[in-house]
């Protein structure tokens, strides 16, 4: 049982406040913490990996604090997101180096490579590595140790379906063993496949925490836009402001369409073509209007 | 203190990247200097005393120092992969001084040993010229790679700042202001060289004792400084 605690954590960078008075708790288990890009993800993930102090608050691992604290990287393993590594070594080599920095031996480098399914390529030079296969060399790099926490930035970023379904595989069985696995992401379906809980960060803040049940539902609940045109947009509009899904509706003149706020998104779906039938109109354009992540963040922080 | 992990993957990242040609070039040109001065002006200790003390001790050695310096460290935290170094039960003094024993290793033997074998050259060791300047570049390799490195760890334009020392401070700024020439390394060790070889044959500017003392503080200062920096580095900025 491994948790890391992060209790009222806020960190600067000159008058940019990257992560703004975020606590949580991140226990045995797959944790993905899902943000778009520069929510603050990695800085967290760098204050959790103790390459950042906090400017106040703290962060520790089962107590003890992780910045200056050299001891918790006998327990935790880092696949940090930069490509960086030794390139001039071979795959083999680097895997022994790390095993030899944690007191361990080749026996240790050589399973983790087998985990990862690098050997066949574990003689060739780092350099000649494609994206996914650095990937995994820095997954077995974090893996020698068989750490209680991994803590992984963006893991999936340029992987092709295969590599990324093995990978999920891995992480799933880690979280499965008891291990505290903590991975990043900006991508709402990779962590619905893979976390069983999420932690979402919004603009440095924490905005919302819970399975992904409880996520989705924030998500398909909230009020949904759409722009419409149809061959009568005033008569539909009269038609939909009758039903209680339907909050707001707006003739945009200059659009020449109707925008209107759904708050029953299942309900008005079905109640828009009924009604469109019922009264002879023809529907033109039916489109959502605010269906980026960042619209979807921005609801659940004000949620 | 010393990681036998950490220190091949130094040695094998600064032999390894194309700085690393340097390393060869310099010294080459030093013996390739002292085999035409031998063969054009024959073996003359004064000769010998201005090519050693002009060439390998005030530009070679210090040049062979910021590579071997601030390679030891700077690129690792310039691309981001000292992170595999500093996600372990490692102590951070222990890397910079692991560090610091394999910057000194390739400065002297890229410096001191071509310094030697150029001054067995020029006089066959006349005077005891080379065996001088071979412990004053000894002792430099020692000073200049913890400066260097210290220096690789603090800044991401280390060689700029090691080179404007090693060429305008140490060789220019020193000879028209008497006051840099006790502020520097070159000097210090200038002071050592100075008992081994014969009546008059080197100069320092410097007293054996001060020297001495700046030498081994200088020394211990950046080493000691350079561990507690990287016990706080800052790995982010990415975002």
């Amino acid at each position: 049982m491994t948790t890391i605690e992060i209790d009222h954590t806020s960190r600067w960078f000159g008058n940019v406040v990257a992560v703004n008075d975020v606590s949580m708790t991140v226990g045995p288990g797959v944790t993905g913490l899902l943000g778009p890009n520069g929510a603050g993800k990695s800085t967290l993930i760098n204050m959790m990996a103790g390459f950042l102090a906090p400017s106040t608050g703290k962060v520790t691992l089962d107590g003890a604090l992780i910045w200056r604290n050299e001891d918790v990287y006998r327990q935790i393993g880092i696949v940090p997101e930069r490509e960086a590594m030794y390139d001039f070594l071979t795959g083999r080599e680097f895997v022994l180096a790390n095993a030899e920095l944690q007191g361990l031996d080749e026996a240790a480098a050589q399973k983790a490579l087998a985990t990862v399914e690098m050997e066949y390529a574990q003689d060739r030079k780092i350099a000649t590595y494609s994206k996914g296969m650095r990937q995994r060399v820095k997954m077995a790099s974090a893996l020698v140790h068989e750490p209680s926490v991994l803590l992984l930035d963006e893991p999936f970023n340029g992987m092709d379906p295969r590599q990324r379904m093995q990978l999920m595989e891995l992480l799933r069985r880690m979280g499965a063993e008891g291990r505290t696995v903590l991975f990043s992401s900006h991508i709402l379906e990779e962590v619905e496949q893979l976390a069983s809980h999420i932690e979402v960060i919004v603009a440095g803040r924490h905005a919302a925490s819970g399975d992904f049940r409880k996520i989705r539902r924030l998500m398909t609940d909230r009020p949904h836009r759409y722009l419409v045109r149809s061959s009568d947009d005033r008569a539909l509009a009269a038609a939909l402001i009758a039903d209680p899904s339907t909050a707001g509706i707006e003739v945009d003149l200059s659009e020449q369409a109707l925008r209107i706020q759904a708050v029953d998104f299942g309900r008005f779906t079905t109640l828009l073509p009924k009604v469109a039938r019922e009264h002879g109109i023809r529907l033109l354009t039916v489109s959502p209007s605010d269906e980026s992540l960042e619209s979807v963040f921005s609801y659940l922080v004000a949620a | 203190m010393y990681n036998p992990t950490v220190a091949r993957l130094t040695y094998r990242a600064l032999l390894g990247r194309r700085r690393a040609a340097i390393l060869f070039v310099l010294p080459a040109l030093l013996i390739v200097i002292a085999v035409a001065v031998r063969a054009f002006a024959g073996a003359d200790d004064q000769v010998a005393a201005n090519v050693l003390g002009g060439f390998a001790i005030a530009t070679m050695v210090p040049l062979i120092g910021v590579i071997a310096g601030t390679g030891a460290i700077g690129p690792e935290i310039d691309d981001g992969s000292i992170v595999y170094l500093l996600a372990k039960p490692v102590k951070r003094p222990t890397i910079i001084f692991t560090k610091l024993i394999v910057a000194i290793a390739v400065t002297m033997v890229f410096s001191a040993l071509p310094t030697f074998v150029a001054g067995m050259i020029l006089n066959g060791n006349g005077q005891q010229i080379a065996v001088a300047y071979t412990i004053a570049a000894l002792v430099a390799s020692i000073a200049y790679s913890a400066l260097f490195l210290l220096l690789g760890t603090v800044s991401r334009h280390a060689v700029v700042f090691g080179l404007v020392y090693a060429l305008v401070w140490e060789a220019l700024f020193g000879s028209f202001v008497p006051g840099a020439r006790t502020l520097s390394v070159q000097q210090w060790s200038l002071a050592l060289a100075e008992k081994v070889g014969g009546e008059g044959a080197i100069t320092s500017e410097v007293g054996l004792p001060l020297a001495t003392v700046l030498l081994a503080a200088v020394t211990v200062l950046a080493t000691w400084y350079a561990g507690q920096k990287l016990r706080t580095l800052k790995l982010a900025g990415e975002e």
